[in-house]
C-alpha cells in the first residue's frame, strides 16, 4: 500500500537504472528488454516516453504500473518501492480493456465500487464524469456498441474516478484515426489542466508527445534505455498553432534524427535499392 | 438519438407503419421461410409414396407418419393396429426429459466446476488433463457394456450415458473460456482494486461465460444423442425405448415419429439455455440467437 506522506523535492515517479528480462519459459534463453532505464516524473508533469517499435516503452511503463517486476533497479512512487498495481496509478491501455459485461456507468463506477464505498461517495462523480468524458445517454450502453474514442474516454472515466496520483497512459489514441485522435489529446490537455497529476504518457507520435508532454525522453532500440531527454519550453494551456512554430519544429527535428538513428543502427529496411 | 430514429424508419418496410406490426410481420415471414422447404420435401415424399416408389414398409408416407404422430400423442383407439403406444407420447416424453434433465444437470454442475479449477490452476490442468484427453474419445457406444454392469439394466446406467455425453464438450468449453479471458482485463481489474478472491467471480467467470453458454449448448445436444443410446439398456420407456421396440415391430412409422419428437423437445430445451443465459449475456455482441 503507498503511503501519502511524500518528501518535498522528491519526484512522484522515480525510476532508477531499471533493467528488465524476460526469461523463455522452458530454456535458459533470456531477452533483455531494458537496460539501465532512469527517468523522473514530478508531481504535476506529463512525461511522455517515445522510441522506436519494441524498444521496451511498455515495459518501462508495466513495472511501474505494477504489473511486472524489475530485474535489477528500481522504481518508486513518492519514495516507497512499487510492489504491485494499485488506484493510485490509473493505467488507461491502447486496447482499453473496458469490462464487456458491464455498461458504461458500471465500468466506470467499477474502482470504487469494488473497494466497497459506499454509494453515495461515488455517485456523483460518476455522473460529473459522465459529462466531462461527454457521454451523457450512454450510460446504459454496453462497450461494444461504442466507437474507439468513445471507449477509451470511458477508460479514463473509469481511471480518474479512482482518483490516481499517476496516471499511466500506454499509447492510448493509437488505435484512433487522425482526427478523433486530435480531438482527444485536446480534450486530454483541458482536462489536465483543471486537476493536474504525474502523467507518463507512451507514445510513438513524436508531435503528441512533444504538444502533450512537459518533458520528453527518447529511448534506444532494443535493450531499452534513454537515449535523450528534452524539455518542452512550451506554455500551458497548449494551443494547437503550437504544433507549427520553429521552436517546435526544432525539437522535433532532434527528436525525430535521434529516433530514425536509433531505428536505423537495429537494421531498419533499406532505402536504397 | 436522431441516427438511430433514421435508421428504424430505412429498416422498416413501410415507413410510417407502427414498428411493433413490423415486428410481427417480420416473424410470420422468417416461419414462412422456415417452412418453405420441408413442405417440398413432404409434398414429394408423398408424391412418391403415393405413386408406389417407396415401399410402405420400409418408407411409410408422410400422412401415415402423421396418422401414426397423432395417435401416439391423443390416443385413438379407432387407429388400425392399436397397440400399446397409443396415447403414450406424454409417458414416454416425460421421462425422456426427466432423464435428460437429470443427466445434463450433473454434467453441467461437474463440467463446469472442474472446467474452471483446470482453467486456472496450469498445475492441476498438468496432472488432470492428459486423462481426461484420453478418456474423451471413448465413444459412447463404447461405454454402453460397462454402464450395464456397473449400474444395471435401466435408469442408472442410462443417466451415467446422458452424463458422460454431456460432460466433456461443457468442460472442453469452460476451460477455454476461462483461458482465453483477455491478460489485460484481468491486469485492469487489479489496478483498479479488485482483491484475488474478487477476480474469480468479478471477472473471470462473466467474461467466460459466453464460451461456457456455448459447451452447455452442445453438451445439451449430447445429451439427447447418448439418451437413445441410453434407453436402449432396456429401461422400457422413454422415447428412445419407443424407437427401439418400433424397430423390433417394424413400425417405421413409429421410427420416424419418434425421432421428429425427440428433435422438436431437443430444439426446445435448447431454446430454454440460451434464454435462461439471456439476461447474463445481453451484453455480448455475438449473442446466441
Amino acid at each position: 500500500m503507498m503511503q501519502h506522506n511524500p518528501i518535498p523535492n522528491t519526484p512522484k515517479v522515480e525510476v532508477r537504472r531499471l533493467s528488465k528480462m524476460f526469461a523463455e519459459p522452458g530454456s535458459v534463453k533470456h531477452t533483455v528488454a531494458l537496460s539501465d532505464v532512469s527517468l523522473t516524473i514530478g508531481p504535476q508533469e506529463i512525461v511522455c516516453l517515445l522510441g522506436p517499435s519494441g524498444c521496451g516503452k511498455s515495459t518501462v511503463l508495466r513495472v511501474v504500473a505494477g504489473f511486472e517486476q524489475a530485474s535489477d533497479g528500481s522504481v518508486l512512487v513518492d519514495g516507497q518501492v512499487v510492489t504491485g498495481p494499485g488506484p493510485d496509478r490509473g493505467v488507461v491501455f491502447q486496447e482499453q480493456a473496458l469490462f464487456p459485461w458491464l455498461s458504461i456507468y458500471q465500468n466506470i463506477i467499477y474502482g470504487p465500487k469494488i473497494r466497497n464505498q459506499p454509494r453515495e461517495t461515488y455517485e456523483a462523480l460518476a455522473d460529473q464524469f459522465i459529462g466531462i468524458v461527454g457521454l451523457r445517454g450512454f450510460e446504459q450502453h454496453f462497450p461494444h456498441e461504442l466507437s474507439g474514442g468513445m471507449k477509451q474516454r470511458v477508460a479514463i472515466a473509469r481511471v480518474l474516478m479512482n482518483s490516481p496520483e499517476v496516471l499511466l497512459m500506454d499509447e492510448p489514441f493509437g488505435a484512433l484515426d487522425a482526427q478523433t485522435r486530435s480531438t482527444m489529446q485536446e480534450w486530454l490537455l483541458a482536462f489536465w489542466q483543471t486537476s493536474p497529476r504525474a502523467a507518463l504518457f507512451i507514445t510513438h507520435d513524436v508531435d503528441e508527445a512533444i504538444f502533450l508532454g512537459d518533458r520528453v525522453y527518447v529511448m534506444t532500440a532494443r535493450p531499452g534505455s534513454i537515449k535523450l531527454e528534452r524539455t518542452v519550453n512550451l506554455p500551458r494551456p497548449r494551443t494547437l498553432d503550437m504544433l507549427t512554430s520553429h521552436y517546435f519544429m526544432d525539437i522535433k527535428r532532434e527528436i525525430l534524427n535521434s529516433i530514425r538513428a536509433e531505428t536505423n543502427a537495429a537494421g531498419a529496411l533499406p532505402l536504397v535499392f | 438519438m436522431q441516427v438511430d430514429h433514421g435508421v428504424k424508419e430505412a429498416a422498416l418496410a413501410t415507413p410510417g407503419q407502427p414498428a411493433f406490426l413490423d415486428s410481427i410481420l417480420l416473424r410470420v415471414g422468417l416461419v414462412l421461410r422456415a417452412l418453405a422447404l420441408p413442405t417440398v420435401f413432404i409434398l414429394v415424399w408423398q408424391l412418391a409414396a403415393v405413386s408406389g416408389y417407396l415401399p410402405p414398409r420400409m418408407m411409410p408416407s408422410p400422412v401415415k407418419v402423421a396418422e401414426t404422430a397423432f395417435d401416439f400423442v391423443l390416443g385413438n383407439s379407432n387407429s388400425p393396429g392399436a397397440y400399446a403406444f397409443s396415447g403414450s407420447f406424454a409417458k414416454h416424453a416425460w421421462v425422456s426429459t426427466l432423464r435428460v434433465a437429470q443427466g445434463f444437470s450433473l454434467a453441467v454442475l461437474a463440467g463446469v466446476t472442474l472446467g474452471l479449477v483446470l482453467g486456472i490452476s496450469r498445475t492441476i490442468e498438468r496432472f488432470v488433463d492428459p486423462i481426461l484427453q484420453v478418456i474423451r474419445p471413448i465413444p459412447i457406444t463404447a461405454w454402453l457394456p460397462l454402464s450395464i454392469m456397473w449400474f444395471g439394466l435401466g435408469h442408472r446406467a442410462t443417466l451415467f450415458l446422458i452424463f458422460l455425453g454431456a460432460f466433456f464438450p461443457i468442460l472442453i468449453n469452460t476451460v477455454t473460456g476461462v483461458k482465453i479471458v483477455d491478460r489485460r482485463l484481468i491486469e485492469a481489474a487489479e489496478m483498479l482494486g479488485t482483491r484475488r478472491g474478487q477476480l474469480f467471480y468479478r471477472i473471470l467467470l462473466p467474461a467466460a461465460l459466453p464460451s461456457i453458454l456455448a459447451g452447455l449448448r452442445i453438451g445439451l445436444g449430447f445429451a439427447w444423442v447418448c439418451l437413445v443410446v441410453g434407453e436402449m439398456t432396456g429401461v422400457g420407456t422413454g422415447l428412445g425405448s419407443a424407437i427401439a421396440d418400433a424397430r423390433e415391430l417394424f413400425r417405421v412409422d413409429l421410427i420416424i415419429v419418434c425421432m421428429l419428437l425427440i428433435g422438436l423437445i431437443g430444439y426446445t430445451s435448447d431454446r430454454l439455455v440460451v434464454y435462461s443465459l439471456r439476461r447474463a449475456l445481453r451484453w455480448s455482441p455475438t449473442l446466441f440467437r
